[in-house]
């Protein structure tokens, strides 16, 4: 039994539980209507804008934001910063989830779903297509991060033979599960380059694209570990681990900070900056973008502001805020086709993006509390016990 | 400067510029030996649409009902059982055909048969490919898996979902030589040039059709020239008519590689609809790019091999990996 880890002894059905399964059911129904009566009958998509928000949100920026495992891996394994240790598995759950939900999303926005499986099939397959990258590694990236999280299943059933033997190889999973990651986060960058002069030229950055992606992936996987980490100790009242998170905003400041140079130096060298402040849809959207990120670099750039749970908090979110908006604003907002096309999603399409989300902190609930997923809580709160 | 204009001068240059660094840079694919192709003449236009009615005739798509309107088919865009409109500017008080300025004009609207196609590159699964001699993009409907992907890599916006339909497939021109039709492999023309009555749309080697449209350029506004309707390269009649003042642009001769169909007209491209393309195709950069990180998957394994190997050493004496 692991000294380390511990599920969280709480009741599984509590009515946030019960809400959340209410939105479940209701995006259910409307992806019962899509799979009977077609996309047509729930989503608003057009010969302009094939990809709404169940690419965008669902795979997109769903997976950005599940790079929790994948940034916190990099800097644990590859920086070998065993001191975040205690937040991996959380992060890889997440991760796990997120990516789950990926790929679901991916097969219900599928036209043709019934005929997926020729992305597997060598003969079919076109190395030129970038699409066809994102595919191949997402799907193997959601079995590595079966893989890398399974320790935890075999440890709740006591498999202690099966789980020495998988520490053997474990190295190689997760060296492939930085890999992958980094090869198909990239990639969603390069997606945006073939889609050309529908891409406003705020976002059509060519050939950074694929730097612009790994970076605000990774920006969001860390900013999704320290929300989740302070959430998770606000709301079942642990004691945060703020200690740790600190030294995560660090790296953070860093992050923001190239990236922010890339994005600035690109639009300056290419003479785009007139664009920024044309007054339009693009340069507000670009102005809310860039504060969303200068907020949480202001605030972390301080020792007083990464020590404080609630500021390191507000930086999370408005930074997961800030990349999820950069490729929103990419692949939907701004994005323009011409010839009169627009979108905005359907009432059924908002809904059945949320009832996956639902299930998603479902089963992360759920799972937290079963499964020894959670740092061991060393000094435990007085009220732990009772508000359980 | 707004975005339009922005696209089409600095994006271009800065694209030249930026993908001249980067290694195994592809450039433009070349226009297929014996590519086929067609010139649409806007000037020749007179929007009777006999192309629209025969595309759908011989592709054997149902006419598009708006209404109550059953006598018309009401197809005003591209749409999975329209694969070729009929689009019309106006201006002003449209008195002039073919002015600029209170006048009007017509354009046709389907696949151009890019010479580097944006839905070949993108798509997944091969469902979408050039002809390598006739340079034909066609589509495979049992490999196609609804991604939609091609959808966003062409610049024109031609492919069509059947989101109406549970079991829906993508749509598009194929010119008339999809299986089962293969008008161009038996020796026929497409659909909409036979139909055609002034030659507006010409059938034709994308070489022989680029000649006479360079032809139209140098001619004289105001003089008589004999037009070819049918097949440039063999008409099946002429006609005579006053040459217009046409712009001095043949699009699809350069525009993102080139296209197999092209058009001339005497409005502005920009005013007809057409989107704002550099002579750079943007899939040889998303495939420059590509392929440059990737090295054809060469890179990744030498980067998991040294991943693997930090990996190791972190893990090393420790049951999990990374130090407690
Ligand atoms: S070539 Fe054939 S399919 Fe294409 S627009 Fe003309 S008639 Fe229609
Ligand atoms: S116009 Fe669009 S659909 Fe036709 S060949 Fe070009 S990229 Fe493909
Ligand atoms: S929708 Fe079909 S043809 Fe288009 S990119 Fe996807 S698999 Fe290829």
């Amino acid at each position: 039994m692991s000294e380390h880890y511990e599920p969280l002894q709480r009741r599984v059905v509590t009515v946030p539980f019960v809400l959340l399964g209410l939105v479940a059911l209701v995006g259910l129904y409307y992806l019962g209507v899509r799979f009977v009566n077609g996309m047509g009958a729930v989503t608003n998509l057009n010969g302009g804008f094939p990809w709404g928000i169940w690419v965008v949100y669902d795979i997109v920026v769903g997976t950005a934001l599940a790079c929790g495992g994948y940034a916190l891996a990099v800097t644990v394994y590859i920086f070998n910063k065993g001191k975040y240790h205690p937040l991996m598995r959380a992060a890889l759950l997440a991760s796990l989830l997120g990516y789950g939900l990926g790929g679901l999303g991916a097969i219900i926005d599928m036209g043709r779903w019934w005929q997926f499986y020729n992305l597997f099939l060598p003969w079919q397959m076109n190395f030129n297509s970038v699409m066809l990258e994102v595919g191949l590694c997402v799907s193997a990236y959601i079995i590595v991060l079966m893989i890398e999280f399974s320790p935890t299943v075999m440890e709740k059933f006591k498999a202690e033979a099966l789980q020495a033997r998988l520490n053997k190889v474990l190295f190689l999973v997760i060296a492939l599960g930085v890999l992958l990651p980094t090869m198909h986060q990239s990639s969603l960058g390069t997606m945006l380059i073939a889609m050309g002069w529908k891409v406003h030229p705020l976002w059509q950055t060519l050939h950074l694209q694929p730097l612009l992606a790994v970076l605000t992936a990774f920006t969001m996987g860390f900013a999704i570990v320290v929300w989740e980490a302070s959430l998770s100790s606000i709301g079942f009242r642990r004691t945060p681990e703020t200690h740790l998170l600190s030294g995560l905003g660090k790296i953070i400041v860093g992050l923001i900070s190239v990236y922010l140079l890339i994005r600035f130096g690109e639009i300056i060298y290419r003479g785009k900056l007139s664009l920024a402040f044309a007054g339009d849809l693009g340069s507000l959207m670009f102005v809310i973008e860039t504060a969303l990120f200068v907020y949480p670099l202001v605030v972390l750039l301080s020792p007083k502001g990464r020590e404080n749970g609630r500021s390191l908090l507000w930086a999370a979110v408005s930074m997961l805020l800030a990349g999820s908006l950069y490729r929103f604003n990419a692949f939907l907002i701004t994005m323009d086709p011409g010839q009169g096309y627009s979108y905005f999603p359907s009432f059924p399409e908002i809904m059945v993006t949320l009832g996956l989300v639902a299930i998603e902190i479902m089963v992360f609930l759920f799972v937290v509390k079963t499964f020894p997923v959670l740092p061991r809580d060393h000094q435990p709160a007085a009220d732990a016990k009772s508000a359980a | 400067m707004n975005r339009r204009d922005f696209l089409k001068t600095s994006l271009g240059s800065a694209a030249m510029a930026a993908t001249a660094g980067v290694a195994e840079a592809r450039p433009n694919l070349e226009p297929a030996p014996q590519a086929i192709g067609m010139l649409f003449d806007s000037t020749l236009c007179v929007g009777c649409k006999a192309c629209v009615t025969a595309c759908k005739t011989v592709n054997g798509n149902k006419p598009t009902i708006v209404g109550e309107d059953l006598q018309w088919d009401s197809a005003r865009d591209l749409a999975p059982e329209t694969f070729n409109v009929i689009k019309v500017y106006t201006d002003g008080n449209q008195l002039t055909k073919d002015s600029e300025v209170d006048g009007f004009a017509f354009e046709k609207r389907s696949c151009m048969h890019c010479v580097d196609p944006g839905c070949v590159s993108v798509c997944p699964v091969t469902a979408l490919v050039k002809d390598p001699v006739t340079g034909i993009v066609t589509y495979d409907v049992d490999a196609c898996i609804g991604c939609r992907t091609c959808m966003t890599g062409c610049p024109y916006n031609v492919p069509q979902f059947d989101y109406d339909n549970p079991f829906g497939a993508l749509h598009k021109c194929e010119m008339c030589n999809q299986k089962g039709l293969e008008r161009i492999n038996n020796g026929m023309m497409t659909g909409c040039a036979e139909a055609c009555p002034t030659g507006a749309t010409l059938f034709g080697s994308r070489e022989a059709l680029l000649d006479e449209a360079k032809k139209r350029m140098a001619l004289k506004p105001g003089e008589v020239y004999n037009y070819p309707r049918g097949d440039v390269r063999d008409p099946s009649s002429y006609h005579e008519k006053a040459v217009p003042e046409y712009r001095q642009h043949i699009w699809g001769e350069k525009e993102a590689g080139g296209t197999n169909v092209m058009h001339i007209s005497s409005i502005p491209f920009d005013k007809l609809g057409m989107p704002p393309l550099g002579e750079r195709s943007f899939v040889s950069i998303s495939e420059s790019v590509q392929h440059t990180l990737y090295s054809y998957m060469a890179l990744p394994a030498v980067v998991l091999g040294g991943l693997t190997w930090l990996v190791k050493r972190n893990t090393d004496g420790d049951d999990e990996g990374g130090e407690q």
